[in-house]
């Protein structure tokens, strides 16, 4: 935090002297039903940080693809360094000095770091001398590259090094980054805040796109906040609270979530893992090592860690969709499923929330009401005899969507209609739904958006007051520490042990989510 | 006397990879870029009787094997439209494109069958051709043949060497990371499978101008399948599709000999052996899943949305 307050030196009076990069007058775009970008006006300045604040569906997105010549607007000027652009094609961006870091990367797994960062450089003339130029750029901006390695082989944080050093190659201008740091440890984020200053330092602009309030307070100089399409205010982040910044966003109070809770340390164990090792049944997948912990009645487990690190692996042990060795390993409520499928799982009182949500938490072509039925038949009794009870089926679906506030058109609607954060609430509604005595989530409030994520974390916190156990797999720290009794952190297929959260420290969760021993995190702590 | 049985042995090995080459290695270059093109074996007799009929009607084998290429890319463009700008399931209309060209070259070779051209001219050249063994077997070729391997290199030379290969596996690999990129999916992907009609073509030409040089209907005999299946086996790479056709080749025709030997093996079994060795093989590689993902096109078979 001390570094961010070096980069405060600029202040907004110095920000108005420098030179205008980029001016966006009016940009409109709008798709079937909606309409993304409303007359959005947005200037940037060279060598500023510019942060991009909104909800999941503001038009965030929308607008930096339509800067990148992803997509083309409707209405609107674009001028660039004072003269009018039309920006026809992401090449035709990169010729004018923009580069884009997407959130889901744009790499491709099987080929090398050096094919995929030429695929990304538009003329012969940039290709050229290609290798030992991406050794000289990683090595100079501190973003360690092997060229010849291959993308599927590198950890989530290497390849977004990937991403920037194929951007830093063609001397931009402007930097776009989209939500950078979802999928870094925070040691690693320090590192990225560190280039992306430096990159300022030397006048290329950079916007930056986030959900984490914190960090745009502590990396950037000037915030824009969009709603609905629109650009609702803007602001100097370092000078406004995260909560401000928040409402803002969503346009209303944010209801803090009430943490009063105090888990009964005598409480019986719902949820027991002892010594769950497993073989990955995926390509690249991780194998589990010696897992064990155990959630009590009314208590929260957080389990963090970088992805891929295992918990995928977790998550399909725990549902039963990998069988354990051992019928012992994995117990709900003292009955021994390790051998049990999900559907006994279930019956045993278990519910799951897989981290994708498409294909795997919900089947796309279905309906909302068809989709409950498939994992609320059982628990919720809306089939009977082997037939379906269309009329309780529709009903609960219903209730999800009413109490999860789904937007949706209803319980008929299909499930590819809904936003991913509408989709992510109806399914964590559905699961939380069904009354479960132990409920096993991945990634709870990925990709929703900061009003959404708060009643989900509340209805999650009300369930565990209600007496379930509660397992949150997560790569948001902020959400762990705020919601989470005990924390342990998966890395390398290993759990380290789960330690109450007033004891931890984000440094430490940081190491352990490297690979380090618990014993080295907690030398750190206590230096 | 024993060198020419082994040279006429391995000529005939030649012969019978040669189609398997052509078409394998067009497909190839078609799944590199995320396209499952099953329409090889239509896209081969369509080729066959378009150069059996122009070399018959216009004496010039130039003209046929011309006329086979643009048949076969003809076939290809019709699959192209439907299943990349139509957005029609590759699998459906690619079995639909086997059926249809099968029925197409059958009506269209109605009138030529029967009629013999002369074979495909081979390599002569002063001295060299007259070496014995290695003259006939390595300068007494015909045109399709070098060609065939000529195609190999440059496919291995173009997908691993040029940028622009380098672009179409990395669509195959990844079409919605190559569109974010900017790079023109749809485009490419109409160019790799108009390859694909073009070599399938070929392929098709070779059987019915020099394999046979003469047309029978339905006469590919499921060559175009074993094309599909050997992509598979060479995991997607030139160098192995080239060993994959010749191997393959080579049990066709000791197929012949050893019924010819007498050994008591019904011929029905040692017929069997060309097909039960390609299912032996694709179980062994298929075995080995991660060899699969490292050369799979991710993106094999899946359709393009360009979305915002």
């Amino acid at each position: 935090m001390g570094e961010a307050m070096g980069s405060g030196a600029l202040g907004p009076a110095m920000a108005d002297s420098r030179p205008l990069l980029l001016g966006l007058k009016g940009i409109t775009k709008a798709f079937p039903g909606c309409l993304a970008n409303d007359a959005v006006d947005l200037d940037i300045r060279a060598g500023e940080i510019h942060a991009l604040l909104g909800e999941n569906g503001a038009g965030k997105s929308t607008l930096v693809k339509i800067v990148y010549g992803v997509l083309q607007p409707d209405a609107g000027e674009i001028t660039i360094a004072g003269e009018m652009r039309r920006i026809s094609s992401p090449a035709a961006a990169r010729d004018l000095g923009i580069g884009m870091v997407f959130q889901h990367f744009s790499l491709f797994e099987a080929l090398t770091v050096a094919d995929n960062i030429a695929l990304g450089l538009n003329t012969a003339a940039a290709r050229r001398d290609l290798r030992s130029r991406i050794v000289a750029i990683s090595e100079s901006y501190g973003l360690p590259l092997d060229p010849d390695r291959v993308v599927h082989d590198l950890s989530v944080g290497e390849r977004q090094r990937i991403e920037i050093v194929r951007c830093l190659l063609q001397k931009p201008k402007l930097l776009i980054m989209d939500e950078p740091t979802s999928v870094l440890t925070p040691q690693e984020a320090d590192n990225l805040f560190a280039t992306l200053r430096r990159l300022a330092a030397e006048g290329c602009a950079i916007l930056y796109i986030s959900h984490k309030l914190e960090e745009i307070r502590a990396l950037c100089e000037r915030a824009t906040i969009m709603r609905q399409g629109r650009v609702v205010a803007s602001c100097d982040p370092r000078a406004t609270s995260a909560r401000d910044l928040a409402e803002m966003m969503i346009g209303a109070e944010l209801a803090a979530p009430a943490h009063a809770r105090k888990p009964d340390a005598a409480a019986p164990v719902r949820l027991a893992v002892q010594d769950l090792s497993l073989r990955s049944n995926q390509q690249f997948g991780v194998d589990l090592h010696d897992i064990s912990f155990a959630v009590r009645a009314g208590e929260i487990l957080g389990i963090g860690g970088i992805a891929g690190n295992g918990q995928g692996e977790l998550m399909a042990a725990l549902s039963g969709e990998i069988l354990a060795l051992a019928p012992g390993a994995i117990a709900l409520d003292g009955v021994a499923v390790g051998r049990i499928g999900p559907d006994g799982r279930r019956r045993q009182g278990a519910c799951f929330v897989p981290e994708e949500r498409n294909d795997h938490g919900a089947v796309r072509d279905m309906t909302l009401a068809e989709n409950a039925l498939l994992s609320a038949y059982r628990r919720r009794r809306l089939s009977r005899m082997g037939f379906i009870d269309r009329l309780r089926t529709l009903l609960f679906a219903g209730e999800v969507v009413e109490d999860f506030d789904v937007r949706t058109s209803g319980p008929r609607a299909e499930a590819r209609s809904l936003s991913g954060g509408n989709l992510q609430k109806f399914i964590i509604g559905r699961e939380i739904l069904q009354d479960p005595g132990i409920l096993v989530v991945a990634q709870p409030t990925w990709g929703v958006d900061a009003g959404a994520a708060a009643a989900i974390h509340q209805a999650l916190m009300d369930l565990a007051d209600a007496g379930a156990a509660i397992v949150i797999i997560s790569q948001d720290l902020d959400e762990l520490m705020m919601l989470a009794d005990r924390i342990a952190v998966m890395a390398h297929g290993r759990l380290s042990p789960a330690r109450p959260v007033a004891e931890l420290s984000v440094a430490e969760i940081g190491l352990l989510m490297g690979g380090a021993q618990p014993e080295r995190a907690e030398a750190a702590h206590a230096s | 006397m024993e060198s020419a049985v082994l040279v006429s042995i391995l000529l005939s090995v030649i012969a019978a990879s040669t189609p398997l080459l052509l078409a394998g290695i067009g497909e190839l270059v078609v799944e590199r870029s995320g396209v499952l093109n099953l329409g090889v074996e239509g896209m081969m007799l369509v080729g066959a009787i378009a150069g059996f009929a122009v070399t018959y009607s216009s004496g010039s084998a130039s003209l046929g094997i011309l006329a086979a290429a643009l048949g076969g890319m003809a076939m290809a463009l019709v699959f192209a439209f439907l299943t990349l700008t139509l957005q029609a399931n590759q699998v459906a209309t690619g079995l639909a494109l086997t059926i249809f060209g099968i029925g197409l070259a059958a009506m269209m070779g109605a009138g030529f069958v029967g009629h013999p051209v002369p074979k495909l001219p081979g390599l002569d050249l002063p001295l060299l051709s007259a070496i014995p063994v290695i003259g006939p077997l390595v300068f007494g070729q015909d045109f399709l043949v070098y060609f065939s391997i000529a195609a190999v290199i440059g496919a291995s030379w173009f997908l691993y060497r040029s940028h622009g290969g380098l672009v179409l596996r990395a669509i195959g690999d990844s079409h919605d990371a190559a569109h974010a990129i900017g790079y023109p999916v749809i485009r490419i992907r109409y160019l790799a499978c108009l390859f694909g009609g073009a070599m399938s073509g070929l392929a098709g030409a070779y059987l019915s101008l020099s394999y046979t040089p003469m047309w029978a209907e339905d006469m590919s005999a499921g060559r175009g399948w074993i094309a599909l299946a050997l992509v598979v086996f060479a995991t997607w790479r030139p160098g192995r599709l080239l060993l994959g056709a010749y191997l393959f080749g080579g049990i066709t025709i000791l197929q012949f000999h050893v019924q010819t030997m007498g050994l008591g093996i019904p011929p029905q079994f040692v017929s069997m052996l060309p097909y039960l060795a390609t299912i032996l093989v694709l179980c062994a590689i298929s075995s080995d899943a991660t060899r699969i993902r490292l050369n799979a096109p991710a993106c094999l078979g899946r359709p393009f949305h360009a979305a915002g």
